[in-house]
């Protein structure tokens, strides 16, 4: 049985809808786990895969992306490039033995903060089951 | 890198915003053990005045060459701190801001939990900040003319603010006159000025302003470019009047062969009927009539007489083949003022609109009692009689759980002033629902305490139904309202002969789209979301896009028309000073890395990237680049760099947020 830990996520956010979501979560006072780690990108495209095998090679117990809604991004079509990288990313850090509960894209808009909360908290409440993320090598082994 | 980097690391109370749920001395204690930080202070306010000395002096006393400031977010106070290096005679962008209220102490509880995320954001800072470059922002020209989407009383009066100060000035109205939702009323409140003679005068200098460019009838379909240099697509819709040659003697309409009108009429929410050449009230502006063609006999069948051409004669304005046209033109900002939707009471149907005749809305009483109206300001039942009674029902589409939960804000004191409007008229015993009576306006107070006066009923209770079941013979052909009198303590039927009800107001159905077209974002209600609430109202997301009036957030005539101001005075201070500063976060190529695959170049929607058959290699015009870093993550050989998120800086936060897991 995994034992109960705080995961850490590694969270990267878009400048235009998920940061601004989770400042608006924070001017309502809306209160959710402090798991999360945010990072600000201009734009969910910016997300380079490195980014996110770097952060689990660094220990991050789970990577959330936060971009515009689809149709939505400032920059026209940044969060559909980060879709399709997603999606292929998500292939090798499955075969890496690293579960799906553990990373995650979502779309949250600059007024969804209440969304940000139900996202982290149910990221965080799968996450925990789950135990510490174990490494390639012991996955391996 | 050969300088020695030497850190100050600067921790704010916020008051107690942060301080309460973050320990702050224990931050700034471990901030200081931290490689490179030289500096490490904690303070009640940062932003303040001395909270940005401390930093200059700091730079000089102690040789700091980057700066940490852990506060609110970036979007918030970053311009201010990047400001205090510069004067402090650091390069500004050696400066990580980390968001330690709005991401940390406002949204979580745990005050260890709270601690431990700021400590590992700041690590995560100061790790990045000691690999960022100076940077220079970049300065993009500004054209100086204005587009102003909305020709109701905000955008009306944006558009004269700007052209008086001798901007050229574009106004694009979807309608075929402009004035908006005010030209439809008949008095304003508190003061009961007359709508019109405060609104058709504004109008018409529109109209006469060399300034302006009047495009009424026509959309705005497409935005290019961005601050400084939109190109903006206009479609014009064919009003079959030609506007240039039209002289407004609407003798056409007289001359149509449909001797009165036979069409709903929108102007008056549908209380009187029109022609299909039409003008929507007599002081529209443009003074140009309209065909509808959905509703003109020619373009039904094409075999009318076309008496509207022959009355035309000469002139020659009437032309039924005109077709829709585009006007592509260059502005440096834009002003949308796009204004509401009235809430439809149909969503509501416990009040009985459309299905007892006499539920009227609170816009078609506007209509009634205007002396330009359909009944020539005779407030009559649908059976042409007076009502002896009326009730107003506030709150329609209003503070509601049901349909839209936020308050119109102007729908108490309207409803004040229809009370006022009705009983002049009619002398009928008026009766006010109410949940809350708000009058936080200028003026608006007093004008409620003269409505007591007055002996208006005032009944507070959220109205339950709208019926015209009767209990006994005094309720027989009447309306009865039932509601829990919540003073009293009892329930209630009240009979009447009229119901108003004074329905809200909300963002428009195409609001969504219309956010789209102008890069915007919604609050959660899907009004347009200003930069922000107190310091940036009129701002937007978008550089060089403001907002003015109700398409923001409901709200009365003196404020729009202050909100309008405001936009303007924004757009002309980016037009005087002829330039804005702009982010230096575009990507550029290592020509010496690039393998000149071409993987970059569909990723950019910009087209800024192009690749040289000389060369073999990509390079990236920094003009077009809006520095979204999509090509950056999309290089294989890592030979794309975007300035301030440079993959090293966002690897080095990656492992400073990490290096304590």
């Amino acid at each position: 049985m995994p034992e109960a830990v705080e995961p850490k996520i590694l969270a990267i956010f878009c400048n235009w809808c998920t940061y601004l979501a989770a400042d608006l979560a924070g001017t309502s006072r809306i209160k959710y786990p402090a798991n999360i780690r945010v990072v600000r990108v201009m734009c969910s495209g910016r997300v380079d895969p490195q980014f996110v095998m770097d952060a689990f090679a660094k220990g991050a117990d789970g990577v959330l992306i936060g971009g515009c809604h689809p149709g939505d991004c400032h920059y026209q079509e940044g969060n559909y490039k980060c879709l399709r990288r997603f999606e292929l990313l998500r292939r090798m850090v499955r075969e890496m033995g690293i579960e799906d509960e553990r990373f995650r894209l979502e779309w949250i808009s600059a007024s969804e903060g209440e969304r940000l909360r139900t996202v982290v908290t149910d990221m965080v409440e799968k996450i925990r089951p789950l135990g510490p993320r174990q490494t390639l090598t012991e996955v391996t082994q | 890198m050969s300088e020695e980097i030497r850190t100050g690391v600067y921790t704010c109370h916020c008051g107690s915003n942060i301080a309460a749920t973050v320990d702050v001395k224990a931050v700034a204690e471990y901030a200081a053990k931290l490689p490179n930080v030289v500096v490490s202070r904690d303070y009640k306010y940062m932003c303040s005045d001395p909270g940005q000395d401390l930093i200059k002096q700091d730079i000089r006393e102690h040789k700091l060459n980057r700066i940490v400031v852990a506060s609110c977010s970036p979007h918030l106070h970053e311009h201010t701190f990047r400001t205090a290096l510069a004067k402090g005679g650091l390069n500004e962008f050696f400066f990580q801001m980390v968001n330690i209220r709005e991401q940390d102490s406002w949204v979580h509880a745990d005050k260890p939990a709270a601690t431990a995320k700021a400590i590992d954001l700041i690590r995560a800072a100061v790790c990045r900040v000691a690999l960022q470059k100076p940077l220079t922002k970049g300065s993009i020209p500004i054209h100086p003319s204005v587009l102003v989407v909305g020709g109701g009383i905000a955008g009306i009066h944006a558009a004269l603010t700007l052209a008086n100060a001798g901007k050229k000035v574009y106004l694009v109205e979807r309608e075929p006159t402009i004035g908006g939702h005010m030209a439809k009323f008949d008095k304003t409140f508190p003061t009961l000025d007359c709508a019109a003679c405060i609104l058709t005068p504004k109008m018409s200098s529109v109209r006469a302003h060399p300034n302006i460019t009047l495009w009424s009838y026509s959309e705005v379909t497409q935005v290019d470019g961005y601050v400084g240099n939109f190109k903006v697509t206009v479609t014009r819709k064919p009003r079959y009047i030609m506007e240039d040659l039209c002289a407004g003697c609407l003798e056409c309409i007289e001359a149509c062969v449909y001797k009165d009108g036979k069409f709903v009429d929108d102007f008056n929410m549908g209380l009187s009927k029109r022609k299909p050449i039409y003008i929507p009230f007599p002081q529209a502006i443009p003074q140009v009539p309209v065909i509808d063609p959905e509703t003109c006999i020619d373009f039904k069948t094409g075999k009318c007489k076309k008496s509207c051409v022959e009355a035309c004669g000469e002139r020659h304005a009437i032309n039924l083949k005109m077709k829709e046209t585009t006007e592509i033109i260059d502005v440096g900002t834009i002003i949308l003022s796009t204004g509401f939707q009235v809430f439809d009471a149909h969503r509501s149907p416990e009040f009985g609109y459309g299905i007892y005749p006499n539920v009227y809305t609170a816009l078609e009483i506007e209509r009634l009692v205007n002396a330009s109206g359909p009944t020539s300001g005779e407030v009559v039942l649908r059976d042409g009689k007076r009502p002896k009674s009326v009730a107003i029902i506030h709150c329609v589409g209003s503070r509601d759980e049901k349909t839209n939960r936020w308050c119109s804000r102007v729908c108490c004191m309207y409803s004040l002033k229809l009370a006022h409007l009705l009983k002049e008229h009619t002398d009928a015993e008026i009766f006010n629902f109410y949940i809350d009576i708000r009058t936080p306006g200028k003026g608006f107070e007093e004008f409620y305490q003269k409505l007591r006066n007055e002996g208006v009923h005032f009944i507070r209770g959220k109205v339950a139904e709208v019926t015209d079941w009767a209990f006994d013979p005094s309720e027989e052909g009447k309306l009865v309202i039932r509601v829990e009198d919540t003073l009293l303590g009892f329930a209630r039927r009240i009979p009447v002969d009229m119901v108003v009800l004074a329905t809200g107001l909300e963002p428009h159905a195409d609001a969504q789209e219309v956010r789209r077209r102008f890069n915007l974002t919604c609050s959660s209600e899907g009004f347009f979301l200003e930069r922000h609430p107190k310091l940036a109202p009129v701002s937007t997301f978008t550089d060089g896009v403001f907002l003015a009036g109700a398409c923001q957030s409901p709200k009365d005539i003196p404020d729009t028309v202050a909100q309008a101001g405001a936009a303007a005075a924004e757009a002309l201070a980016l037009i005087d000073a002829g330039h804005v500063e702009i982010e230096p976060n575009t990507a550029f190529v290592l020509e010496e890395d690039c393998s000149g695959c071409r993987t970059c170049i569909p990723m950019c929607p910009f087209s800024a990237i192009t690749f040289s058959e000389e060369t073999k290699l990509a390079s990236i015009n920094q003009a077009l680049c809006k520095g979204c870093g999509t090509c950056v993550a999309s290089c294989p050989s890592g030979s794309i760099v975007q300035n301030l998120y440079d993959d090293e800086e966002i690897f080095a936060e990656i492992e400073g947020v990490l290096s304590n897991a």
